[in-house]
């Protein structure tokens, strides 16, 4: 008998576990860490830890380790706080992970993206139970449901300490949560500009500000704007790729997003190939003028 | 004080990769192998921490057939005094590699392993943590910047809000991201070299049948390409004929 019990890392993350338990069809508990408990998204219990900030990996691991008997399948939303978790947790539990699920075929078969998402890799698991992060994008949202019973949830102590927490820079929805997300690449020169044009976009439309490896390797822009294989997975309703020429490593974080649209002055880039709505112009003029358009 | 470098071979990062006609596997055919960059990163950071504490001694391992030379000699070019190879055509998961490397620590018991957060032909970012779960240490996860002491490592490391700097002690694990370092470049005469340095060829000590099996490897459905609009203006009418600004 099936039974899913999600890990939040953040209250947003509760819809998404509802949502991927609606597609295996399966009950589900939620554990959630940090903030006030969401208990209308049809959880049976919402465990509440009530954390005002994440606390280190090795102890939460620890504590849904002790909360999992009973689960088939410890999920949590894709982000680094749930990789860094939620694997330990499978070494604890001494079970299979299958990372960055996009699509189940069944509560044992999930597709995922590998080698930059290049290809799409079937993978069964052989025993229960299972420990799973899936992208959410990937599964319908769902109305809200019931009233949930609550409970208390206990993070244990860990051998890691904090000494400077990550503050979140700007008032900028998260690049993972926002439903429009416009980044830039390498020809945003400096700081400074990338802030003033892709930052005053993105603000311009309630988005968030994203960026290539290139732009955060040569500083323009801060490592966690990073979208990318190896940076934030995004999908948002609308994405716009300004001086972004589309590598495959950038497409990997993008290519679930509903709109795409590519500005570049290289009529030949790669980005117009999977662009739904192009524009052949330079950011530096084409930018401003969207922004005169829309009166912001 | 050891620090502990696993490496895994794997397909050049850059180069483009299908899957085979039968579904079976990655087409390797005529493609490069490279060290996964984020081990390169690893083995790139443990001779810096050495540069700074020339008391450190570092191993590096992989798992794997025997090509995996190519990958631990370049390793050892690098700057790692020693190579294990675990030389396996076993298939593993990444429990399974957490559970060969457990046995390497048991061994070569180091202070610090250090490796790459994901491997770029999986995608998994698992097998650290594993390690870390099993081992019951600590573990510091997207290493940014990483220092050791003589007892605790403070590592800078990049979370869902940006950076946040942890202390723990040792032993631990750290993995690490892109940003830790640019790893050197090894030319030629360095390599070979390198062929004087040990390389130690050992059975796997696991052979546990891994969790999950690869039914099918496939490419992407594609995203067909849209179309081109001629001006700003068409571009914001058209946005806002789909809905797309509705904030």
């Amino acid at each position: 008998m099936s039974k899913i019990v999600g890990v939040a890392f953040s209250p947003s993350d509760v819809a998404g576990i509802q949502s991927f338990a609606a597609a295996l069809g399966v009950p589900f508990d939620v554990i959630q860490i940090v903030g006030s408990p969401v208990l209308d998204a049809g959880a049976g219990t919402v465990f509440a830890a009530q954390l005002s900030d994440l606390s280190p990996a090795d102890g939460i691991a620890s504590g849904v380790h002790q909360a999992a008997s009973g689960y088939s399948h410890i999920v949590a939303v894709s982000s680094m706080a749930s990789k860094d978790v939620l694997a330990r947790l499978a070494g604890l539990l001494d079970c299979a992970m299958v990372t960055d699920v996009i699509a189940a075929q069944s509560t044992t078969v999930f597709q995922r993206p590998v080698v930059a998402g290049t290809i799409i890799q079937t993978v069964e698991v052989l025993a229960e139970p299972v420990v799973l992060t899936f992208r959410p994008a990937g599964f319908p949202k769902q109305a809200p449901a019931g009233q949930s019973a609550v409970a208390p949830f206990s993070v244990p102590a860990s051998k890691v300490t904090i000494t400077q927490a990550a503050h979140k820079t700007g008032g900028r929805p998260d690049l993972t949560q926002a439903s429009v997300v416009v980044s830039g690449g390498r020809p945003l020169k400096d700081a400074a500009s990338f802030e003033s044009i892709i930052g005053g976009l993105a603000d311009a439309l309630g988005g968030a500000a994203g960026a290539t490896r290139a732009a955060v390797d040569s500083g323009i822009a801060a490592n966690e704007l990073q979208v990318g294989q190896t940076g934030k997975i995004v999908a948002p309703d609308l994405y716009i790729a300004a001086g972004i020429s589309g590598s495959t490593q950038h497409m990997a974080g993008i290519k679930d997003s509903k709109l795409i649209v590519a500005i570049n002055k290289d009529p030949d880039a790669p980005i117009f190939e999977v662009a739904d709505l192009g524009l052949v112009a330079d950011l530096y003029e084409a930018i401003p003028a969207i922004r005169a358009l829309l009166g912001k | 004080m050891t620090i502990l470098v696993p490496v895994k071979r794997v397909v050049d990062p850059y180069a483009k990769v299908r899957p085979l006609g039968d579904g079976s596997g990655i087409d390797t055919t005529g493609v490069k192998f490279e060290i996964n960059p984020f081990d390169e990163i690893a083995v790139e950071e443990a001779v810096r921490l050495r540069e700074k504490n020339p008391a450190i001694q570092i191993v590096v391992v992989s798992i794997g057939g025997a090509e995996c030379e190519e990958q631990l000699r370049k390793a050892l070019a690098m700057g790692a005094d020693k190579a294990i190879l675990i030389e396996t055509s076993h298939v593993y998961d990444s429990l399974g590699i957490a559970k060969e490397l457990e046995a390497v620590v048991a061994s070569v018991q180091p202070s610090v392993v250090l490796m790459g957060k994901q491997a770029t032909d999986d995608d998994c970012n698992q097998a650290g943590q594993m390690l870390a779960a099993r081992l019951d240490w600590p573990q510091a996860c997207f290493a940014s910047k990483v220092e050791l002491g003589a007892e605790k490592a403070t590592v800078s490391r990049e979370a869902d809000l940006g950076v946040e700097t942890v202390e723990m002690p040792l032993p631990c694990v750290i993995t690490t991201d892109l940003r830790l370092n640019e790893p050197r470049f090894v030319a030629l005469p360095g390599i070979i070299k390198a062929r004087s340095k040990p390389l130690e060829r050992i059975a796997p000590k696991t052979t546990s049948a891994p969790k999950t099996r690869t039914v099918k490897m496939e490419s992407p459905s594609a995203r067909s390409a849209g179309r081109k609009v001629a001006s700003v203006e068409e571009l914001v009418a058209e946005l806002k004929n789909r809905g797309a600004l509705s904030t």
